[in-house]
């Protein structure tokens, strides 16, 4: 017996595949990539016994093996491949009491594959109040395998199906129907072809142009084979009817749904949710409440954050002695991870909300209602959850934009994505609109600050509406688009999905932006504190004649000295020498300096006007040395007017609603496009973009 | 191509002989009928595979607010595409069957 049983976790969308994942291996998830591509690979462990564990491979929801997108690709290649590393022993296909006639579909089709397939059937705790029965050994026979009945939810059938597992060799690997019988000479004629692959194998490397092992569609055709495309096509068409034949004939025996129990409860919902004036305004109301949710619910955990940051720069000074390690670790390090943390809570809600319109059902609706408005802009209704998805990071959301089958709408609606308001622009916009804007209430409840946010994400939208308005006409379409997507039916979001979902995406924008911070809080530490020569070494010396003469108090000239010195640092000689082009925005050096630094990533702005600003200061243990203060106290040398104004602070907010300043986005463009001319392209338009309109904002605001 | 005529014509003698044709995109709500034919050209495999095929039963359900896309019910299915696509699929109607 072997200890460790790889397993395949397949089904349609919708029907629970994911709660099963998540109630066979818990929290014990390990997302990976897939070589050469972006698309996640989750697996997962679990203990079927003392002895023996399973790897359970969560695949991408596809209806079918015939792969029309690149979801379903992995699909195919994971199931095809036997020198795959996660090649599994066993499949388990999800299906669900309400759509098993469609499920079944692809449960052929991997059964056909000679794989032991274990059939779940889920949501069967919703059998009765739905009037289902199914005669379970009955379809067992039919099928000629397994069948679990199942409720992740509540959490019934799991222990069964840990069994049906670890018995997978008693299971039979024939497939259940003989879908060849559709045209015998041509696919006896295939079968010949190479003996040691089955001729459902061969059908697929055919038809779908793939390759298993070393042999292709090529080698297939030098060996006689010969077949147009549209022969290819109807012969599909044929196969699937085929198969529909022998389920619906197998159905009709073991599978009755009394009508009466239908409670129309669907219909009501979906007459509300996609009606003309309700539908919308619906939508837009969701869509509020969760920026409010956003801006007001998250600030608690936020402040206290905040403060724990603060404080622990501190202690680190207190407690460690003097000298170039704690300062690094105080002024660099601390502030420099303390200015993303307090982010948390507003990622965590975001994608809570992202997880349960997608676990209701709702999201489906919206693409139903947003369609044919998306469709003027070279989009369709599914580009609205890559581009509502964006306004959480547009990492995730450009990976959603491979369910868009259309090759010209994906590339579209990558390209436009990273205009949408992502959680790293939130941090920048919230510190503005916490200077520039007043705390005031509109109607004496309406937020002015929350309501600048929601504008921000509509400048974004709009913004990604109309450039791909434009890069629409400018695409070429090779392929016809083809908007066939499935309503399913209305859920109560399970919480540990929601949750799951919440953790991973929390965790990767921690880990991701993490590293990249925790590296440049050192290099910006470093920077900032050491220069270049003389002027920088002798910065009491130099001050102390400038001030010769005048009544200058000890805390006076120790800031001229720290302000002195970080003018003549390393940094404040890089930020220095792009004042130039910077000033005509409303920016000093030293918001020059984070606004570069930001092209890694937006979120790390906060962090580095915090590393700029404490390493400035000299002063640490200020109480209200915290970064807002400090900002809003900044001046122009020459002036003495402030940095940050409603100009200046509009034109700031602009520049980081339009430019493109993510590196991993940058990556994932190019691995997604695979093209570096698009990824190119769209960094640079981006950027010319965000610098002209916060020039305009800033020249119309001064 | 012909053998969904061919099951055409039989749909046609199995069931009652004043029947209307007329294609999705047309079908009023709640209005059910019988996916009769398609042309295999202009239709994607796809939507075959979610159970959109000859002799199903289709009802649809909603029109959206601006008119397009539709949302219908076929073989316990719930699908929603656009008209364009509707337009390829011809429909025969149940008539007094109902």
């Amino acid at each position: 017996m072997k200890k460790d049983i790889k397993v395949a976790l397949i089904g349609n969308p919708n029907v629970g595949k994911t709660s099963v994942f998540n109630a066979l291996t818990g929290l014990n998830h390990k997302i990976g990539n897939y070589p050469g591509i972006t698309v996640d690979k989750k697996s997962g462990t679990t203990k079927l016994n003392d002895e023996v564990t399973a790897t359970i491979i969560d695949l991408p929801g596809t209806y079918s093996i015939n792969a029309s997108s690149e979801d379903e690709r992995i699909v195919l290649d994971l199931l095809f491949d036997s020198t795959n590393e996660d090649y599994p022993d066993v499949a388990i296909v999800v299906a669900e009491i309400e759509n098993l006639k469609r499920n079944l579909l692809l449960f052929t089709q991997v059964k056909e594959l000679g794989f032991p397939t274990i059939l779940v059937i889920n949501m069967a705790d919703h059998m009765e109040e739905k009037g289902i029965s199914i005669q379970v050994a009955a379809l067992e026979k039919k099928l000629n395998t397994k069948i679990v009945l199942m409720s992740a939810k509540k959490k019934l059938g799991i222990q069964e199906l840990k069994q049906a597992v670890l018995d997978y060799k008693n299971y039979s690997i024939e497939p259940c129907l003989n879908a060849t019988d559709v045209d015998p000479t041509f696919f006896g004629k295939l079968a010949l072809t190479f003996s040691n692959l089955s001729v459902f194998k061969l059908w697929m490397i055919y038809s779908q142009d793939i390759t298993i092992g070393n042999i292709g569609k090529k080698d297939i055709e030098a060996k006689g084979i010969h077949l147009s495309e549209n022969e290819i096509k109807k012969l599909q068409h044929k196969k699937t009817i085929k198969r529909y034949q022998f389920i619906n004939d197998t159905l009709k025996e073991t599978y009755t749904r009394d009508t009466s129990k239908a409670t129309g409860f669907r219909t009501k919902v979906d007459r509300i949710l996609t009606h003309k004036v309700y539908g919308y305004l619906i939508f837009f109301g969701i869509m509020m409440l969760v920026f409010q949710a956003i801006f007001e619910w998250s600030s608690i955990p936020m402040d206290w954050i905040d403060e724990q940051f603060s404080n622990l720069g501190s202690w680190v000074h207190e407690v460690m002695e003097p000298g170039k390690l704690t300062d690094l670790i105080a002024d660099g390090i601390v502030p420099g991870i303390g200015g993303v943390m307090p982010f948390i809570p507003q990622i965590a809600i975001l994608f809570m909300f992202i997880s349960i319109l997608e676990e209701t059902g709702y999201m489906s609706r919206v693409v139903f209602l947003m369609d044919k408005l998306m469709r003027p802009f070279g989009l369709s209704g599914k580009s609205v959850v890559p581009l509502i998805s964006g306004n959480a990071c547009a990492i995730p959301a450009i990976m959603s934009a491979r369910n868009i089958e259309n090759p010209k709408e994906r590339l579209i609606t990558i390209l436009v994505t990273p205009f949408t308001t992502c959680s790293a622009r939130i941090p920048v916009y919230i510190i503005i609109i916490a200077l520039v804007i007043p705390e005031t209430r509109l109607f004496g409840f309406l937020s002015l600050q929350g309501l600048t946010l929601t504008l921000f994400y509509f400048i974004g939208f709009i913004a990604a509406l109309v450039s791909s308005w434009a890069l629409s006409k400018y695409i070429k379409s090779e392929r016809k688009s083809y908007f066939v997507i499935e309503m399913p039916n209305y859920r109560t979001p399970i919480i540990k999905n929601v949750v799951a979902n919440m953790y991973e995406k929390t965790k990767a924008f921690v880990v991701g932006a993490g590293k990249i911070i925790f590296v440049l809080s050192i290099i910006i530490w470093f920077l900032g504190a050491h220069g270049p020569g003389d002027k920088f070494e002798h910065a009491e010396e130099h001050m102390a004649q400038v001030h010769q003469g005048q009544e200058v108090s000890e805390e006076e000239m120790s800031e001229y000295v720290a302000s002195y010195r970080l003018e003549n640092s390393y940094i404040g000689i890089l930020g220095k020498s792009i004042e130039p082009v910077i000033k005509p925005l409303g920016y000093d050096w030293k918001v020059g300096i984070a606004v570069l630094s930001s092209f890694v990533g937006r979120e790390i702005f906060v962090g580095v006007l915090g590393t700029i600003y404490n390493v400035g200061s000299g002063d640490e243990n200020d109480e209200d040395g915290r970064i807002k203060q400090k900002m809003a106290a900044e001046v122009w040398p020459d002036t003495g007017e402030k940095v940050f104004t409603l100009a200046s602070g509009v034109s700031l907010m602009f520049f980081y609603a339009f430019a493109m300043q993510c590196t991993a986005t940058v990556a994932i463009v190019r691995r997604e496009t695979k093209s570096w001319k698009w990824t190119i392209y769209q960094l640079v338009f981006m950027t010319v973009f965000a610098y002209v309109a916060a020039f305009i904002a800033y020249q119309l605001l001064k | 191509m012909f053998e969904f005529l061919f099951y055409c014509l039989l749909l046609q003698c199995e069931l009652n002989l004043n029947k209307v044709n007329t294609t999705l995109d047309l079908l009023k709500r709640n209005e059910k009928g019988v996916i009769a034919d398609f042309d295999m050209h202009k239709v994607p495999l796809k939507l075959l595979e979610m159970g959109c095929l000859p002799g199903n039963a289709v009802e649809l359900l909603e029109v959206a607010p601006l008119g397009d896309p539709i949302y219908f019910c076929i073989n316990d299915t719930h699908l929603s595409i656009r008209k364009e696509l509707a337009r390829e699929i011809v429909v025969s109607l149940e008539g007094d069957l109902k």
